[in-house]
Order: C-alpha cells, then structure tokens, then sequence
C-alpha cells in the first residue's frame, strides 16, 4: 500500500493519497486496485486543474461580474420580525471589492462559550452589557426652556435602573462628551445649559440634538443588539460592530465570533483572516441572491485583494497601482498622473500583461498567443527573411 | 414639546401637534395659507415639518370624515351641470392636494366600499395610481408592473397619426402610419385623453402557436397576404434644407446649378434631377447621395484664390445631398426667406415603409418582438371558417413573464370583433372574463378562445387547439431600414487611422471593451489582434537610440534623426493609434523609448519610457 503510495506523491495532493489510502485500507482493497483507484483520481485532478494559458483574470471577472448583473435591488424583508438590517446584494459586493473603510451596516456575530450558550440569561447580559447607550436612549422627554436658555430632560427611571445608572454618572459622562457646557443633574433631570451667555434659539436647538448623541455606556459604536437562537445555540447579531473589544468580553467564543467589517479583522487578527473575511462576505452576498459562483473564482479575487499585506480594493488607488505596467495602469483611471510618474523614474514596461499587447496590436500572451513558433535557420537563407522580421 | 420646521428650518415648538396640524389644515381650506402649503407630523422623530418650497409633486385626494368621504352625489351632479368647478372643490374641503410628505399621515382608502372610520382620505379612481400612457393598457391590473411600464414605453414609440397637418409641416424624423385604427379593446383613459384623434396601431388576428421556429425568442411571424394589403404600412419623411447665408465682404451663398468651373464639381449626370432654379423637383425618385438643392459657396479661406485662376473657379460646390443609406421620393418642395431675407429652400422627402424581417412590433402589455418570417398567405394556418392569422406569436413568450394581460386581449378583442362592439378593459373595472367567455360561447365559439386549425402547408389538422383572436398591435420607429449597416473597408480618421464611427458615413463596427474580453477568455488572441488591424502601421525604429527611426521611399534608405544612417534600423508592425500616444508623449516632453528584441529569442519585446 505504502509503495503505490510513494509512487503518487508530488503528484496528487498529500491530503488525497492519504484518504485515498486510509479508505483502501477500511474496504481491504488489493494493491492493483488502490493503484486503479489513485491513477482515476489523477485524471480527475488533471481535468479540474486549469489548463496553461487559461486567461483566468477576465474568466474570474466575467464569472463573477455576469451574476452580479442580475442581483436584484429588493432585499427580503421579515415584515414584523426583530432583524438587525445589512447591506445585500450589489451594495455590498461593491463595498466588499472596493475595500471601503466605512462601511454602510457594520454587524457582527458574537458566539458565547459552550458552557453558557444554552442559557439565555447570561447571553442576555451580555448583550446588554455590550450596547451602546446614548442620551437620547434614556430620556423620555426634552424640552427647551426659553427663558432661562437651557435644554430640560427628563429621565427615563426604568431604562436608568435596568443599565445600572445613576443622575450623576450621566451627568459625568456627558461633562465628557460635550464641551463648554454646564450639567447639574437632579434625580429626574438633567440640565443642559451652554457655558457663553449669547445663546440663540438655532445654537440651543443644535446642542440639544448634539447631546442626543453623546455616549453613555456599553461597546462604542453598538448600536443593537439581538440574541438568535440557531441549532440550540445562542447567539448574538448586533448592528454595529466592535471586534477589538467585543474579544476581551470573557463569556465570548472567540474562535467563532465576526464581523463584517474587513478593516477591523485587518487590525485585529491579521491579513490571513482579512482574506478569508473577503471570501465568506463574497460568497455570502452571492448565495444569498441565489446565484451560483464557483469559490476559486472568489479565491482568486481575495488572493489579489490581500496579496500586498494589507487589503486593496479593486480600485484605482486600490490593486490597479500594484500593477507593473505603465500602459496598464494608464489605460484604467487618470492616465496623465501614471505617465508622468513613470517617465520620472524611467520605468520599462515589459508588455507581458493583455492590455499592453492589445494597445501594440500585439497578440496578448494568453491562449493562442503563447506559444511561439521555433525554426532552425539554414545558413545562406537568411537572405529570404524580410528585413526587421528575424533578427541576431 | 414638539419641534416645528418650515422647509427644513427650525423655527419653534407646540405643545400640542394635533390641534396644531388641525388648525394650519383649516386656514389654509379657507386661503388664509396658500393652497400649495403642507404639513405633516413625523411620529418617529416628534417633529412637525411644514413645506412651502418649490418642486414638490402633489396629487388630489377626496376627503373622508367619520368614515364618509366628503364628495356627495350632488356634487358630482353640480359638477356635470357646471354648477361647481374643480377648484371650488377644495375650497369647500372636498378635496385637498398632498405632497409624498403629508401622505405619510394620511390613511388613504382605494375604493368608496373599503372606507372605514380611520380613514383620512380616498382615491378618486384606483386607476389613478397609473400615468397616463400606463393607463391606456388594457386589463393593467392583471399584468406584472414592470412590463406596464415597457407597455407604456412601447406606446411612446408606436408609429401612427401624430398630428393632422402633418403634410404642411416640415419635422424631422416623421413616420406616418397608412391605416390607423382605434383599438377593440381600450379603457377609459383612451377616450378621455383623446388618444382615438390620432391612434397609433392596427386590430389584428394573432394566434399563439409556434411556426416552423421562426418565432422563438420573441421574434413574429407574419402573414405576407396581410402586409400586402397594407398591415402596418408606413411612410417615412425626412425634411433637408439648404440656406442662402452671407458672409463677411459681400459674399454669398447662391441656390443654382452648379457650374462646371466650380470647386468640387460632380457631373452633369448628378445635377440632372434639379431644375433651373437649382433645387429638385416633386416626386422625383432619388437614390442615396443624390444632390436635391444645387448650391455653390465662396471659398472658405482667401487663401485659396489663387493668382491664375478665374473668378468663378474659387467658388466651391456646397450642395445638399440624401443622407447615406435612405433612398426616397420628393415629397414636397417650398421656397421662402429667412430672417435676415436670405432666400431658404426646403424639400421632404418620403419613403414607404413595408414591414420587412427585423421591423419592431409590440403590443401594449411590454411584449415587443421583431419580424423573423413574412409567410405566403397560402401556407398560413387556417381556422374552419377560413380565417387566417395576421401574425403568430410565440407562446413561450408568456408564462415567465407573467402577462395575463396579454391573453386576455387577444379574448376580449375576439368577443368584440365578433360581438361588434369596443370592449372596456379599464384597470381595475374592466368588463369581467367570465362575461367575454360567455359572450363567446353564445356567439358558437369555444369559451377559452381557442379553435381548431388546419397547417396551411399540408391542409393536416393541428392536433392542439390553437388560441386566435384579435389584437391591438403597434409598429414601432425601429426599423431595419434606418439600421441596417455592413462594411468592409471605407474611410478612416484622419488622427487615429482607424475606421470613422456611425451608419450615416458608413463607418466601421466597434469591437469593444467587452467583446475584446471575450475573445481574450476563450485564448482567441490571434484572431483577436487580427480584428484589430485595422489601423495597423509599420514603423522604423532605431535600435540604438530607441526612437522612431525615418525610412526615405525615394531613396530607398533608412535613417535615425539622431544617430545617422550609419545604424541598424527595424521595422516593426504596430497599431497606429500606438505610435500616436508616442508621438503626443513626445510633445508632452517625455521621450519613449522602444527596445526591441527578436522574437524568437524569448518571445518579448519591450518597450521603456523615459
Ligand atoms: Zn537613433
């Protein structure tokens, strides 16, 4: 068995003649009969591997940009159901490859360990403790005094008393979260009053719906949080997202938890993770569009996004500046701005890329224009050549 | 305390919003506020916004108090007599216009049954919610949205009787049709709109079937007996016009037959058509790039006098010719002055349009198709009763696009054909199916439209019931004769040295971005660099310097501006549009360089710039 093993290996992947084997052995397979079996899943190998001189940029970007076509704008909503809302469908693909920073629906999915799971009051507490409370959160009420020129708001007790919350902590957090203005708490209002004395109505308006903003308690930048039960499992989908300090919560599977948004994983787990983000938020737009793109396809865009170490988008200050040819870059965006820069430095464009040869109405060197032609000279017919054709 | 905006300005607070919206809403019934204000309450955000700005699109609504809309039988009694007119409706309350704002606090009832206590307002017709040409379709509410709105397009594109005088006017771009009828079956709005004073297509027999497979993907088989008789015939006018201007230093232009001495003579054979006057006369039979005004203008630049020649010789030959591609007849041919009392000719030309095979139809539900077969009368399908269809319409065309609007014409137009009288087929109040399936059967037909036909080939029987019945069809503007283009080889850009692009001068056909991409897929690349030869071009280049070398026909030899003719120079074959960004790098200040090795070497050239 092992033989007929050696005698495959670099030529299968290991993982294959492995299974191969271990399988061979459970059904007590002969020598010759191993060989057939491993010698048919060469062939089968051979057959999915893309042949040389497959032009496999544009097939991936036909195979995916064709699809895409057909996604449809209407996004399925659960009339009635608590959702958290994400971006589908074409706005994401696009927010995906183009590597946007900002992106529109953060959201992650937070998983808690095993032990706590199954008990929904301690995913409870989870997810309460990571919202983020606002001021406008926890007011029931503001009004704005005229003649005194101060905004009133009277507190919402239960909300308070749920988050653990007292008058004077809220009135510290928002002394932080806004400047130049007075707070005075009393144990059912806060007042609000600017620190300059001229204040018009407009000014006083503005502060009002800046302090609706200011920051309280829980994970910056959560907004919403939701517990889902799946599998008997659960978990929670917030909107929002925070994976830096959503991992240092204690009770949190971290192996499992994501998010959606590219740039954090970057910072937070690293490139190798940023591209398999890439290529499960890829392949989760296009399944659940119900159309059908082969994962190599979104392999090779996420190799290509991520390749350089950090993540670039397919964009002109994104992978189209890694390119090395000149009239490649040009022939994108702003052609101008990568003339110039080349012929400062005195770049040499070698013509080995399709869009260079296609400029030169040269034959692009994929497919049918590979492979050259070699003849052996005989001496004294060089003369027949025509000139500039054979050369040295 | 609730906010209050005015266009989007903050501008105070109340303390209650009911009483508040209330009381605005009362003023400005009794014009106290303009007519044009409204305001509405945002519940999500506990702010009231009132808007006044400009550009808001509004609609009437009926209002509806306790559950009883506010229009009465007497005002509408009122309004037939011309008692009450449509504005004192709102000034009585009856009616009121709202913005997309104000509608969010509106609960707006569709029909007079469904109002219900909390309603605020009702629709005067559930039809309303369609525009105008939407609402010409018929049995609008039993088809898809989408493909009304591609039925209300088609119907913007029909050709027909656009205007009464056409014969004394002189638009461009005109297609008449020969036998315009009003449709069978119609709604409302068609009358109101007085689409019936110029309608725009034809009743005619449609079958569902399939014919020899010359209707698959919407294409149309039509009966040839049919567009013999003059189905869907049309004709096409095209005005040309040529102006007498003047120019700096007392020169003009002159309307004449040209003569022999002047610049850019054709021959005599080319002005033969025109009259003494220089201008053609009517109902002459012209070809593509026939002269129909002979006209003659001073030269362009004085330049161009030169010092032996004769005065008449600097003129030069300005005369207006057919557009390429469009033959046609002298319609119509009127002399008059412009504004500065220079004289102005225009003539109109007219072509008759046959329906021919690639010619766009549709009928009004979105299902537009073009012309695959034109049949012999004598091998069409005929029922018992000898009827033959007009056309064959594919009958996979209907189930994925879910235009039950479509079938149900094709039933309605054969109960009022047979039946003798126009079917109404309104939205939402059409004449029921099961009343057109009834009338069918007392008329001796069978109730679902279909009947037995005979194959006009073999005279056999057709198994399956075939559905047959009348249709309103519309021809629309796109015609293969205003389309049709083809070329082998033909002028080129001066610039680029690649084809010029458009029918009317005869250009080339683009392989573009993506068709270029296709063929890069499939490893075409040889053929792919041979579609793209059009502009290919040999250039010298100089193998020490890089730069484009300079090869002297006369004399056979070659040379580097640079390095001399002492040097190995090469020839190589690239596309011209190439060589011209080298040039224009060049006149950028940046100095390409060309690096060539042999092919054979290691199978690439390069190329440095510098
Ligand atoms: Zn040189």
């Amino acid at each position: 068995m092992e033989t007929v093993a050696k005698e495959f290996e670099g030529k299968l992947p290991q993982k294959i003649i492995n299974e191969a084997v271990a399988e061979a052995k459970k059904r007590s397979c002969s020598k010759d009969q191993l060989k057939k079996i491993i010698q048919y899943l060469k062939e089968q190998y051979d057959d999915a591997r893309i042949t040389a001189g497959e032009g496999i940029g544009i097939v991936t970007a036909e195979s995916f940009g064709e699809p895409s076509t057909q996604m449809t704008l209407n996004v399925f909503h659960f009339a009635g159901v608590a959702e958290v809302s994400v971006t589908q469908g074409l706005p994401r693909l696009i927010e995906i490859l183009d590597a946007r920073k900002e992106i529109k629906t953060p959201s992650m999915e937070i998983y808690i360990k095993k032990e706590f799971n199954k008990d929904m009051n301690v995913v409870k507490k989870v997810a309460a403790s990571i919202k983020e409370t606002k001021f406008a959160d926890i007011v029931t009420e503001f009004t704005i005094n005229l003649s005194k020129l101060q905004i009133e708001a009277t507190l919402h007790q239960n909300r308070i008393k749920d988050l653990k919350l007292t008058p004077d902590t809220i009135a510290k957090a928002l002394g932080e979260g806004l400047k130049n203005v007075i707070v005075t708490s009393s144990p059912n209002k806060i007042t609000l009053k600017a620190k300059d004395a001229e204040n018009e109505l407009m000014e006083i308006y503005k502060l009002k719906e800046k302090s609706k903003d200011i920051f309280i308690k829980g994970i910056k930048g959560i907004s919403q949080v939701l517990p889902v039960k799946k599998d008997n499992e659960f978990f929670i989908v917030t909107a929002g997202s925070n994976l830096k300090e959503v991992l240092e919560i204690k009770e949190i599977d971290e192996t499992k938890t994501s998010t959606n948004s590219l740039f954090e994983v970057l910072a937070v787990l690293g490139i190798e993770a940023a591209r398999r983000t890439v290529i499960n938020e890829a392949k989760k737009v296009i399944e659940n569009q119900g159309l059908d793109v082969d994962i190599r396809h979104i392999m090779l865009i996420a190799d290509i996004m991520t390749t350089s170490g950090t993540v670039k988008g397919i964009t002109r200050s994104g992978i189209t500046s890694g390119k090395s040819s000149v009239l490649a870059r040009a022939s994108f965006e702003t052609p101008i701005v990568h003339i110039i820069n080349a012929s400062l430095v005195g770049e040499e464009d070698q013509l080995n890329s399709v869009i260079e040869n296609v400029m030169l109405n040269q034959p692009v060197p994929l497919g049918t224009g590979l492979p050259g032609l070699v003849a052996k000279m005989i001496k004294g017919a060089e003369k027949g050549i025509p000139k500039g054709k054979a050369k040295k | 305390m609730i906010d209050v905006f005015m266009d989007e300005k903050f501008i105070g607070e109340v303390e209650n919003q009911e009483d508040f919206l209330k009381k605005v809403k009362d003023e400005r019934q009794k014009g106290k506020l303009p007519n044009t204000l409204n305001i509405w309450y945002n519940d999500e955000l506990k702010e009231v916004h009132i808007e006044i700005a400009n550009g808001r699109v509004r609609r009437p609504l009926i209002v509806v108090e306790k559950g009883k809309s506010k229009l009465t039988a007497e005002h509408l009694k009122k309004l037939e007599a011309n008692e009450l007119t449509w504005k004192e409706l709102f000034s009585q309350g009856v009616m009121e216009y709202l913005d997309a704002a104000e509608e969010e606090n509106a609960y707006v009832a569709l029909n007079e049954e469904d109002v219900t206590a909390e309603h605020t307002h009702m629709e005067i017709s559930p039809s309303i919610i369609l525009g105008l040409t939407t609402s010409l379709v018929p049995f609008a509410n039993f088809g898809q949205s989408s493909r009304l709105n591609r039925g209300s397009k088609a119907q913007k594109q029909a050709l027909g009787f656009y205007s009464a005088n056409y014969l004394v006017r002189m638009d461009t771009d005109v297609n008449i049709l020969h036998y315009p009828q009003n449709p069978l079956v119609k709604s409302f709005m068609y009358d109101v709109s007085k689409q019936n004073l110029h309608p725009a297509g034809q009743n005619i027999i449609i079958a569902l079937m399939s014919y020899e497979g010359y209707n698959m993907q919407d294409a149309l088989v039509f009966n040839k007996g049919s567009i013999d008789l003059g189905l869907a015939r049309s004709t096409y006018y095209r005005p040309y016009k040529a102006e007498e201007l003047r120019y700096a230093g007392g020169l003009i232009d002159e309307i004449c037959v040209p003569d022999k001495e002047v610049k850019g003579y054709r021959s005599e054979e080319d002005y033969k058509l025109l009259e003494d006057d220089g201008i053609i006369f009517p109902e002459s039979i012209v070809k593509e790039d026939d002269v129909i005004i002979g006209k003659t203008s001073p030269p362009r630049f004085l330049g161009e006098i030169d010092e032996f020649s004769i005065a008449a010789n600097k003129r030069r030959e300005s005369s207006i010719t057919m557009r390429h591609g469009e033959p046609g007849k002298v319609d119509f041919v009127m002399v008059t002055e412009n504004e500065e009392g220079m004289r102005l000719v225009k003539t109109r030309l007219r072509h008759q349009r046959i329906p021919e095979i690639g010619d766009k139809f549709a009928s009004r539900h979105g299902q537009k198709g073009v012309v695959g077969l034109i049949v012999p009368e004598a091998d069409m399908p005929f029922t018992v009763t000898g009827v033959k269809p007009d056309l064959i319409f594919s009958p996979h065309s209907i189930p994925s696009r879910m235009t039950v609007s479509h079938l149900l014409e094709v039933l309605a137009g054969k109960t009022g054909a047979l039946d003798g009288r126009t079917i109404d087929a309104t939205t939402f109040s059409s004449e029921p199916e099961h009343d057109l399936r009834k009338t069918l059967l007392e008329l001796g037909f069978r109730e679902d439209g279909t009947e037995t036909l005979y194959n006009g080939l073999t005279g056999e029987k057709l198994k399956a019931k075939i559905f047959i019945g009348n249709m309103y069809y519309l021809r629309l503007k796109h015609m293969v004769a205003n389309k049709l283009h083809a070329r082998a080889s033909g002028r080129i850009q001066l610039l680029t040295r690649q084809p010029i692009e458009g029918r009317a001068k005869g250009g080339g056909l683009r392989l573009g971005e993506m068709e270029k991409d296709c063929l890069v897929g499939h490893g075409a690349s040889l053929l792919l660099k041979e579609r793209f030869d059009s502009d290919i071009t040999r250039i010298q280049v100089c193998e020490s310097c890089g730069m484009l070398a300079v090869y002297d026909n006369f004399k056979n030899t070659q040379f580097c501006h640079r390095c001399g003719g002492n040097i190995v120079i090469n020839t190589i074959q690239i596309s011209y549009a190439f060589k011209l960004l080298l040039d224009e790098l060049r006149a950028l200040g940046i100095g390409p360089k060309l690096n060539l090795k042999s092919k054979y070497d290691d199978g690439s050239r390069t190329q440095r710039s510098k």
